[in-house]
């Protein structure tokens, strides 16, 4: 009986895994509201509970267990950048002149300063290898950036978990610290909850904050923040890609 | 019909993927520069574009939404197949840098939101 679901499950893979991905969401969804009052969002939950499963496995994480080998397929880098780029159809080019001048120029310096400053991190921290130290620096724009910096660039995969664990620690400190630093940084109008967005990026700790701040901003937040990863995506295993090889040599 | 808009989806993302690979062997970089970045921008262009030409059905779009909607649960099942034992060593520099960028950017809000201020009213100073 143990044997023929067994056998069911592992070569029903991808399926089986969209069964497990299903229940993930719903069980993190569940505690996000249940027990932090949406405070931190589900979505980051999710992800820190898959980079948990992970554990049970080795080197390709859960997937190691054959049976649950249909998650390397669901997670693997075809349908990530597949899924990934489909999210370019929520971002209208028109939607970028409503941000305007400081929306733009948001986007521009909150993707490069968290690409070099966590580049600088990993650097400090006793990083040497160029890809390395870029795949960290995309983690830090957000956890879609890191692994999709880091397959483009051949780096190992525990670098990519370094840089999705990077990009869940900002969702977190984003979702947490925004309501309490608000006031400081005068974000409590639409022109800077856009300027927020740009520089933050992340989109669930962006919409998860400015929702806790004050619900009205959120719309104004997402609009740059929805730019944010595909400008990521193509700048940093590109032109800071470069930098941080030029700098090294 | 959903295909239509799955195939176009497809079609971004093979050709962003190419011109990627193509800029990696150009400038002798072994690996993908930028192909996620260019079929994103290829979709956003071919969006506006048939939207125009009145091309974009409904049920076209709904076949990109739908593996757009996909890209949370995808990154989930990609977290649960990483590397993390190897990775745990790292895991301040995770923190760190997470921790450090983000606080980092909240204080630029500030700054970068005093571009263009006269244009909304009634913005209290920070």
């Amino acid at each position: 009986m143990i044997e023929i679901l067994k056998d069911i499950l592992t070569k029903n893979g991808l399926l089986f895994a969209f069964l497990l991905v299903g229940l993930i969401m719903l069980f993190a969804f569940w505690i996000s509201k249940g027990l932090t009052n949406k405070r931190i969002p589900g979505v980051a939950i999710a992800i820190v509970i898959g980079l948990g499963l992970a554990f049970l496995g080795d080197k390709k994480g859960i997937s190691d267990i054959p049976i649950f080998a249909g998650m390397a397929l669901l997670g693997g880098a075809m349908l990530r950048d597949f899924a990934v780029v489909a999210t370019a159809m929520g971002a209208d080019m028109n939607e970028i002149k409503h941000a305007g001048l400081a929306g733009t120029v948001s986007l521009l310096v909150g993707v490069s300063f968290s690409f070099f400053l966590g580049a600088f991190i990993a650097f400090a921290m006793g990083y040497t290898d160029p890809k390395s130290i870029a795949t960290i620096g995309a983690g830090a724009c957000t956890y879609i950036v890191g692994p999709i910096t880091g397959t483009a660039l051949g780096v190992p995969s525990d670098i990519i978990a370094i840089s999705v664990a990077a990009g869940v620690v900002k969702t977190i400190v984003a979702t947490i610290g925004t309501p309490l630093i608000a006031k400081t940084i005068g974000l409590d109008n639409p022109h800077s909850a856009v300027v927020f967005g740009g520089l933050i990026g992340t989109t669930s700790g962006v919409t998860a904050g400015l929702a806790a701040t004050d619900p009205k901003l959120v719309p104004y937040g997402a609009l740059t923040a929805t730019f944010y990863t595909g400008l990521g995506c193509l700048l940093c295993p590109s032109i800071f890609y470069f930098i941080i090889l030029f700098i090294a040599r | 019909m959903k295909i239509y808009g799955v195939a176009l989806l497809a079609l971004c993302f093979l050709v962003g993927k190419v011109l990627g690979n193509f800029l990696g062997v150009l400038i002798d970089i072994d690996g993908d520069i930028g192909g996620v970045g260019f079929a994103m921008i290829l979709l956003i262009l071919s969006n506006s574009y048939m939207k125009k030409k009145g091309w974009m059905q409904p049920e076209t779009s709904y076949g990109i939404l739908f593996w757009s909607s996909m890209y949370i649960p995808i990154i989930v099942a990609m977290a649960a197949t990483l590397n993390v034992k190897a990775a745990i060593s790292g895991g301040w520099v995770a923190v760190l840098a997470g921790a450090i960028v983000t606080l980092g950017a909240f204080f630029l809000v500030p700054l970068i939101a005093q571009i263009g201020r006269d244009k909304t009213t009634k913005t209290p100073g920070p």
